[in-house]
């Protein structure tokens, strides 16, 4: 089956939502594609349904969740072609680029649909945090313990240990502490003097004025909750047989091992350029958040005309930045459309851009606050990087060593990569480790080029296009 | 490994996991009804065949990559319950030999 569209956005996040709604407005016809039941992407994940039917547990959630309850009611009250539970897997380019095909799989069916603009909006992902022996049951990600707890009202039993460095893991220790639930330790992994080390963009934090407040507000439930707190943790390691028994790690000079069941990592988030690395859009490699994203211009459109990327897909910024970017992009794409005239566009555009730029202006004194990490290069042999194919960091510099020049290279010789995840849970490490290696800039090492299909399908799925 | 938070209204849903009954709520994703009902490996890693468990939460890592009603390589974490759905794990490739063996014998 085939379907004519003005726009596709993938991602019903604060971005996707934005765009689509900004667009559709003008008049645009839009198909909203989003992999989750229901809209608010990761950050406002399941808040309809909390709201609906746990209102309860809004409150422990904080206010930075419940905003988007607004934004999936704007959302709502425009009309499109919105398709939850969908997978995009495909995003050809026919017709000498003039339109695009987005191909997609809902309940097992495939089908595509045809635009002329497509703006991929699937925002970030968690930086994955390759310890040893973090594929061990137990080891989880910070944001998964608080996807569960959003979407399940559900929460780790037993010891759980936050370990990492980061807004989201203060976020997530605040919303348990408010809920109730005990969490054993916090082991801090951000480099002490992080006042020294973003003293000079601590000005630009006091333009995001309300959002400092909430972080200094989260800081002080978990300072004041009697959660031990190890602070200048390095040196993770998980043990156990067969699921997680204990997490150790170096924190102020002493060697400290922590029985645990659940540990959840953390450290930052990275734009999740699986599409945009699809399209073969430019990225470029940022050296303060240490990942890829796309090169974009003003409206968020990348080096492939007709290709958008807005909101943390295109550069982390926060969800509030990304609902702007979103609108901004959406009403670009009206404007191109003919729906609108430049003076409309501009008019809302560039209140947009200043309530981004005082949304985002925080970013600076966060991102040196607690600094992406700079091991994960210089990580132990034994580690492994790619957990699909259980490629260790040591295997990845042998292969090197035998001539191994990039991650495309990596996948021959390693099938480093190659697995279901197809790179997602490793690009950003082995991309670290080869630059490391071979004293190479990341943007000269580059990362896995990314080939359709994008997420696993059937052959049943692959057939079922011609059928319709 | 994990609990619930609440005992809200929301309906109770039954499905299978091995053929084990499990009971999760209405909206629940597969990983979080499997998780709050104890299962703490949803999948064998292919190559080496250790257990696994959901890491992301969110899509991105594969790690929780179960059969539904016949169909394989759904992602949990995804895809909420349904009444009577019927969940299996994924079994390392040198595993699957054995698992067929002991269903013939």
């Amino acid at each position: 089956m085939s379907t004519e569209m003005d726009v596709v956005v993938i991602g019903a996040g604060p971005a996707g939502m934005a765009a689509a709604a900004a667009a559709a407005r003008a008049g645009a016809s839009v198909a909203v594609l989003d992999e989750q039941p229901a809209p608010g992407g990761q950050i406002y994940r399941a808040v309809e349904a909390v709201q609906r039917n746990r209102p309860a547990d809004m409150s422990f959630m904080g206010p930075a969740y419940a905003h988007g309850t607004k934004v999936t009611e704007a959302f709502r009250a425009v009309r499109t072609d919105y398709r939850p539970g969908a997978t995009v897997w495909h995003i050809g380019a026919f017709g000498k680029g003039k339109r695009r095909d987005v191909v997609l799989s809902r309940a097992g069916v495939a089908e595509t649909i045809s635009a002329s603009h497509v703006v991929i909006a699937t925002g970030a992902l968690e930086r994955p945090v390759p310890i040893p022996r973090w594929t061990l049951p137990g080891v989880m990600s910070v944001g998964a313990v608080q996807s569960a707890l959003k979407t399940s009202g559900i929460y780790p039993s037993g010891k759980l240990v936050l370990a990492g460095s980061g807004p989201l893991m203060l976020q997530l220790a605040a919303q348990l502490i408010a809920a109730h639930v005990p969490i054993e330790a916090i082991v801090d992994t951000t480099p002490p003097g992080g006042l020294a080390r973003a003293f000079f963009h601590l000005p630009f934090a006091f333009i995001s004025g309300e959002t400092l407040l909430k972080g200094l507000q989260l800081r002080k439930t978990v300072m004041n909750s009697g959660v031990p707190i190890y602070s200048g943790a390095s040196h993770l390691a998980a043990h156990g047989e067969g699921k997680l028994s204990s997490l150790s790690f170096t924190s102020e000079g002493r060697d400290i091992t922590l029985d645990a069941d659940v540990v959840a990592l953390h450290e930052g988030v990275i734009p999740n350029t699986q599409l945009s690395r699809l399209v073969d859009a430019e990225h470029r490699w940022n050296d303060v958040q240490r990942c890829f994203h796309p090169v974009t211009d003003q409206w968020g459109e990348t080096t492939e005309p007709g290709v958008y990327v807005t909101g943390d897909g295109g550069g982390i910024a926060g969800g509030l930045a990304a609902e702007r970017s979103g609108t901004i992009t959406g009403l670009a794409i009206a404007r191109r459309l003919g729906l609108m005239e430049d003076s409309a566009r501009d008019l809302v555009v560039e209140e947009q851009r200043l309530r981004r730029f005082i949304d985002s202006a925080i970013r600076g004194f966060l991102d040196r606050y607690y600094p992406a990490p700079s091991w994960i290069g210089v990580a132990a042999d034994d580690v492994v990087l790619c957990r699909c194919e259980e490629v260790t960091a040591g295997q990845l510099r042998e292969a090197m060593a035998h001539g191994c020049s990039g991650p495309n290279q990596a996948k021959s010789f390693l099938r480093c990569g190659m697995g279901p995840c197809q790179g997602r849970m490793c690009a950003n490490s082995v991309t670290e480790v080869m630059a490391a290696q071979s004293g190479a800039s990341p943007d000269q090492i580059g990362a896995f080029r990314i080939r359709p299909p994008a997420k696993p399908v059937t052959l049943a799925e692959v057939a079922s296009l011609d059928a319709g | 490994m994990f609990q619930r938070l609440t005992d809200p209204s929301r309906k109770p849903v039954s499905f299978r996991f091995e053929g084990q009954e499990i009971e999760g709520a209405e909206g629940d994703t597969v990983a979080a009804a499997l998780l709050a009902a104890g299962i703490t490996s949803l999948k064998d890693a292919p190559a080496s065949g250790s257990p696994r468990s959901p890491y992301c939460m969110m899509g991105v890592c594969f790690e929780c990559l179960v059969e539904i009603d016949g169909a394989g390589h759904q992602q949990a974490c995804l895809i909420p319950i349904r009444e009577g759905m019927d969940v299996r794990r994924h079994l390392a490739v040198q595993n699957i030999g054995e698992a067929v063996a002991g269903d013939t014998q």
